[in-house]
């Protein structure tokens, strides 16, 4: 393997009594991209706060680009580019002002930024808003914008903090195209998201957060197959519950009951079909495993906390 | 790997010493586009209202007033309100920047977040603001001198060093303010803030009446506020005199300063660790 570009070492981090983040331990090569999936409360952004220096760990220890998190944090995000959750765009500069400005606190000035600026926002889809302020963009531009102003310095790794969140499917599959891109341009990616098909799309490695441990890590494709059955056969309708119970549970591996529907995990879909179609008024949805269900497994269907 | 290095890193102190390096020069200089985009009505808005007060006192009581005396001279009372309220100036555009202008920034805007995501540190950026702020209040105060000026109130020379004070004002009451700018929750807050420091202290500081006018008790306490520091040192050399305890005064200033900085330092800090 090579040399790790990124390495995470028995991370700890408590607030008060509560233990956010325990004994968490990662890494990332050069040209991966590494998800972070988790509930909320997993302890997903106080991992990433660590890993930008923001909040220093109570033990362990973070190597970045061949430095040390936070002695030499300025040396690490000189290199580094960062989408937050939230926007912290300058509403009061336009788009094209709002690259420019971002790129002086790297020591990048404006000269060297004139042939950069159209090429940032073409990247993004955004020449035609070039004079646009954040505040006459869309959802989905807004996000592209802070990529774009997280790629001035051209950066080799890119943190990104559930980068989709809130978007339409265009604006979604939009910004998946362009992280793609990038990632076929050798930068490394690593990044947070509650969409596991988000997730099972651009990360070659997953880890699964749950109360700040390291529950799982592997391929998404492998992970499915490690955990779980091949096919999932949904039940829902008059009765169905009462299924979970009868024989027909026999043809599954693993039957879970979440709400008024009935999940049937199961290895050999066709039987089972077969055998559903016997009960009349039931509808049935089949599919084959997915990482959410992966994530359901591994981490429970109740609602969190802040969910 | 090496494992005897896991279990290093202790929670750096809020106590520590600044870490400043000239990045904060590109934070300054953000503040300087924004601002110059609004900058004619700001300035309007800003040398409007001391000027209202003054014209308004200024003539209007300077009337009833006749002469005030300073340090045995008589002076007039439009000279004697001249040279406290640019001071009051100073204290009011550097603070309006510290604490509205900067909590925006910092909490509402997020700016500073996205600022720390590049290698700049919140030492550089609180330093930027100070800055700024002091900034704000030169800008201020050079065009209300200049105003002064055309109204005849003073010609002395010294107004050049009186200048030079008023800067040193400005950075004072920035720090000042970040304090109160570090530990707010809401703008709500900074009502506190002038109700209860800013404006006692306007009356308290020989602004606009002499402070021998006030009970003995009240005056030693006036002797040590940074704004009663300040309009000793100007209102003389408004009157073309040096100001008596110079040095004193001016190490007031400087101790409020430094110790001002340092602490809204240490609660900015805290505030961004959490």
């Amino acid at each position: 393997m090579s040399q790790p570009l990124f390495q995470a070492t028995s991370l700890r981090k408590h607030y008060g009594d509560q233990v956010v983040v325990n004994d968490l331990s990662f890494h990332l090569a050069p040209g991966e991209c590494l998800g972070v999936i988790g509930p909320n409360g997993a302890g997903k952004t106080t991992t990433i706060r660590m890993c930008l220096g923001l909040t220093t760990p109570d033990a362990g220890r973070i190597e970045a680009l061949g430095h040390v998190m936070p002695q030499d944090a300025r040396a690490i995000k000189a290199q580094l580019g960062v989408v937050t959750q939230f926007d912290t765009l300058d509403p009061d500069f336009s788009c094209a002002e709002n690259l420019v400005v971002y790129a002086r606190y790297f020591g990048i000035g404006k000269k060297a930024m004139r042939a950069r600026v159209p090429q940032l926002l073409e990247f993004a889809a955004l020449s035609h808003k070039a004079d646009a302020k954040p505040g006459e963009l869309s959802g989905g531009m807004r996000r592209r914008l802070s990529l774009a102003r997280a790629l001035v310095n051209d950066p080799k790794l890119l943190m990104l903090d559930e980068p989709t969140t809130g978007l339409d499917p265009q604006a979604r599959h939009l910004m998946w195209e362009r992280l793609q891109l990038l990632l076929q341009q050798g930068k490394s990616i690593l990044l947070t998201t509650h969409f596991m098909d988000e997730a099972e799309r651009l990360c070659s490695r997953l880890i699964v957060l749950d109360h700040g441990r390291k529950i799982a890590e592997g391929r998404p494709r492998e992970l499915i197959a490690q955990h779980l059955e091949p096919d999932v056969v949904e039940v829902y309708g008059n009765g169905a519950l009462s299924l979970a119970q009868s024989p027909l549970k026999d043809y599954a591996a693993r039957v879970e009951v979440s709400g008024e529907t009935v999940f049937f995990y199961t290895q050999d879909a066709r039987r089972l079909l077969d055998a559903l179609g016997q009960h009349a008024g039931m509808r049935t949805f089949h599919r084959p495993a997915n990482l959410e269900d992966l994530f359901l497994k591994l981490t429970g269907r109740q609602i969190r906390e802040d969910g | 790997m090496n494992t005897d290095v896991l279990t290093t890193p202790a929670t750096p102190s809020p106590w520590r010493a600044p870490q400043l390096t000239l990045r904060w020069w590109p934070v300054f200089l953000r503040n300087l586009l924004v601002w110059r985009k609004l900058a004619i009505p700001s300035l309007i808005g800003n040398i409007a209202e001391p000027l209202i007060w003054l014209v308004a006192f200024g003539y209007g009581m300077g009337a009833l007033v006749g002469t005030v005396a300073v340090n045995g001279t008589e002076v007039p009372y439009i000279l004697f309100l001249a040279s406290g309220s640019i001071c009051m100036s100073a204290m009011n555009a550097a603070s309006f920047e510290a604490l509205y202008s900067a909590f925006s920034r910092m909490h509402v805007q997020k700016t500073w977040d996205g600022i720390m995501n590049a290698p700049v540190g919140l030492d550089d950026i609180v330093l930027a603001e100070m800055l700024w702020a002091g900034f704000k209040a030169i800008f201020t105060t050079t065009a209300i001198l200049f105003v002064m000026l055309a109204l005849n109130i003073s010609h002395s020379p010294k107004l050049i060093v009186a200048w030079f004070v008023l800067v040193g004002v400005g950075i004072t009451f920035s720090c000042i303010a970040l304090i109160f700018n570090a530990l707010a929750k809401g703008y709500d807050f900074f009502t506190y803030y002038f109700t209860l420091f800013m404006t006692p202290m306007m009356f308290l500081s020989g602004v606009f009446f002499p402070l021998e006018q006030l009970p003995q008790v009240v005056r030693v306490v006036a002797g040590w506020l940074p704004l009663a520091s300040a309009v000793a040192l100007v209102r003389p050399l408004f009157m073309d005199q040096w100001p008596l305890d110079w040095l004193r005064h001016v190490l007031v200033l400087a101790a409020y300063t430094v110790a001002a900085f340092w602490l809204a330092l240490a609660l900015t800090r805290r505030r961004f660790a959490k």
